[in-house]
């Protein structure tokens, strides 16, 4: 099975972490893994999956309109560069805001975004944030602090459903996030209001911050968790289009639906290798591990469909 | 004195009848906060949360971005201690328009330490874009409703249960940040809130039978705090002002009065009736506004400390002072 636009999809995964790996280079810091891990998944749900309507914003980042408050009046939601929250449209929650210089990306290489946003990145006065919020591009909830996204998330799909509106919320989460409590908390609560207008990918790369995830906290069996709680779920190789667009069609009526992806942290890039165990943020250690990685972004371009964007 | 039996529950039902925006979100206290009406009355905006209290706060972030307006229910201290970090980050970040009821502040509970919520005015007025209201009686119970759904933001409101004084007129409702002058006086200033007014009105009758002249002003808002009429008054007042709460003295009525006297360069003596940073523990609240120093007996006590002076003011007088329904300043004169 392949759809037409996995062509499309391949392209923007390969164009999320060349964009990632460029600016790693040039920042000499970056969440490369995550780009690594989870490039197919955000690819594929914004080439082929989520039912998105056009960027309600101009495409080129607005800077940063202040904290949100009752004065506030030019605050705006990043989750314009998503579309319009219209009822028919789906929604994309992004959970772990740390995941957001993959996400500009991607927005970047799904037109939803000029390119040169990402030069605003972790820039005083940008919105573009290192570790995003409400007002970043294609962020519509403040989710630093992990494991609030998913209840947000579930209370938009409450309120769609209550408002009978069609459209499907779509969440991205990492892995290090089973192991918070608000999390199955959230499950919980998704499971007992039958809210299957709401589908979670869940990028399981095997890695958090300290390291390993089996060396900090184990999350397995992970499928049989969620089972056990009352999700429909299914795991998939995560890097896989065909299994990514098939497991968003699995049937789950009056439940919520788990796609577990199991991906490598490497994927695409296997130099990353010599950072294991220690690939939360991306730092070269030396002119060595500079010039390595700066070869491989070489090669990276000159790959076929790597030289889209204008890289 | 009238007692009114649930006053909010019953008001809730009324108010609610024409507002399908609201919905109320309880986390297994729903009869324990008087909310077992609404859901009886309308089930399908009534949102079962199960004891899951840091889901509770996001979800109704998430309901409030859709155009609902989420009356969050449970006690105090399941808001701001088990759930902060989603107060504050799924909720008074954004500014949504979630209301949240705390049951059970300070002492209302013999409940214990894990039940009793003695800093949650300290923690949520430190919140930017929070509202903090601290309930006294049936009057403000009932009439607030509609002014914390103006405010364009999170409200938190410490809700009293059960039967309740009705110290103010109800034809006097509550009004957002704005105190209510209960008398005026030039010997010493009273500044209370929540249940310490009714306590306070008891020893300000007392002062006043003895000659004293009292002034007593009554905070229903936290924050955001309006300073004016209390610093008007306490610059009037020969001994400086005694602040009451059923909250730890710091970061509540005590602290805020003192910050805005501080402010305005303002030298005068303030005595902060509350709990002394310390906890409490599982004890009726008349046991514990006695033994922690907030009742009657104590405001007359620190007015003798300011003034020097002794009063003979017995316990068994000021249990005795008649409370009516306050709806003037002249009319609490008579107290």
């Amino acid at each position: 099975m392949s759809s037409n636009w996995h062509d499309d999809a391949k392209r923007v995964a390969a164009g999320i972490r060349r964009r990632v790996l460029e600016h790693t280079i040039n920042n000499n810091g970056g969440y490369l893994s995550q780009a690594c891990s989870s490039a197919e998944i955000l690819a594929a749900l914004y080439t082929g999956i989520m039912n998105l309507g056009k960027p309600s914003t101009p495409l080129i980042p607005k800077p940063f309109p202040g904290v949100p408050g009752p004065y506030n009046k030019e605050y705006f939601t990043g989750g314009e560069f998503n579309g319009p929250h219209t009822p028919e449209y789906d929604r994309f929650i992004l959970s772990p805001s740390q995941y957001a210089l993959v996400l500009y990306a991607c927005l970047i290489e799904t037109g939803r975004m000029d390119e040169s946003g990402l030069k605003q990145f972790n820039k005083d006065g940008s919105s573009v944030e290192m570790i995003g919020a409400e007002h970043s591009p294609g962020m519509e909830v403040t989710n630093g602090s992990l494991g609030q996204a998913l209840s947000q998330a579930a209370g938009i799909a409450l309120a769609k459903k209550m408002k009978k509106e069609a459209g499907h919320i779509w969440v991205f989460m990492s892995d290090g996030e089973l192991q918070i409590g608000q999390t199955w908390e959230a499950f919980q609560f998704m499971v007992y209001h039958r809210l299957d207008n709401m589908t979670v990918y869940v990028d399981v790369n095997g890695y958090q911050c300290d390291g390993k995830m089996t060396s900090v906290m184990s999350i397995e069996p992970a499928e049989k968790r969620f089972e056990s709680f009352g999700c429909t779920v299914t795991r998939i190789n995560g890097h896989d289009l065909n299994a990514i667009e098939a497991a968003a069609a699995a049937p789950h009526t009056d439940r919520p639906l788990v796609v577990l992806c199991d991906t490598n942290p490497c994927e695409g890039l296997p130099l990353l290798k010599i950072k294991a165990p220690k690939f939360h943020y991306l730092r070269m250690k030396n002119e060595e591990e500079h010039r390595l990685f700066a070869e491989a972004l070489n090669n990276m371009k000159g790959l076929p469909g790597g030289t889209a964007g204008g890289i | 004195m009238e007692i009114v039996t649930r006053p909010h529950g019953r008001n809730l039902i009324e108010w609610a009848r024409d507002k399908p925006r609201v919905v109320v979100l309880s986390a297994d206290l729903t009869g324990s906060c008087e909310v077992d009406t609404f859901r009886d009355t309308y089930p399908s905006r009534f949102i079962s949360a199960g004891i899951a209290e840091q889901n509770m706060m996001s979800v109704s972030a998430g309901m409030a971005r859709e155009g609902f307006i989420p009356f969050v229910h449970t006690f105090a201290v399941f808001i701001y201690r088990r759930a902060y970090d989603q107060v504050a980050m799924s909720i008074a970040y954004s500014n949504l328009p979630v209301k949240m009821f705390g049951f059970l502040p300070g002492v209302m509970t013999p409940g214990g330490a894990t039940h009793q919520a003695l800093e949650d005015i300290a923690i949520m007025r430190s919140l930017p874009n929070m509202t903090v209201i601290d309930t006294a009686d049936a009057t403000e119970i009932e009439t607030m409703l509609d002014p914390i759904m103006a405010v364009d933001g999170p409200v938190y409101v410490r809700m009293l249960r059960g039967d309740v004084p009705r110290l103010f007129d109800k034809k006097e409702p509550f009004e957002l940040s704005v105190n209510r002058t209960l008398s005026t006086g030039s010997d010493i200033m009273v500044v209370s809130c929540g249940i310490c007014t009714e306590e306070s009105i008891r020893a300000v009758a007392a002062l006043r039978s003895r000659g004293v002249s009292v002034g007593h002003i009554h905070v229903s808002t936290l924050k955001p705090f309006n300073a004016a009429d209390i610093l008007e008054a306490v610059s009037a007042s020969k001994y400086g002002v005694i602040t009451v709460e059923n909250h730890t003295t710091i970061g509540g009525l005590g602290t805020i009065v003192s910050e805005a006297m501080a402010e305005n360069g303002m030298a005068k003596k303030i005595e902060k009736l509350g709990l002394q940073d310390k906890f409490a523990h599982g004890a009726s609240k008349r046991c514990l506004m006695k033994e922690y120093g907030f009742d009657a007996p104590s405001i007359v006590a620190a007015f003798e400390k300011l003034s020097g002076s002794m009063t003979g003011i017995s316990e068994e007088e000021l249990k005795a002072v008649e409370i009516k329904p306050v709806h003037s300043p002249l009319k609490a004169e008579d107290l």
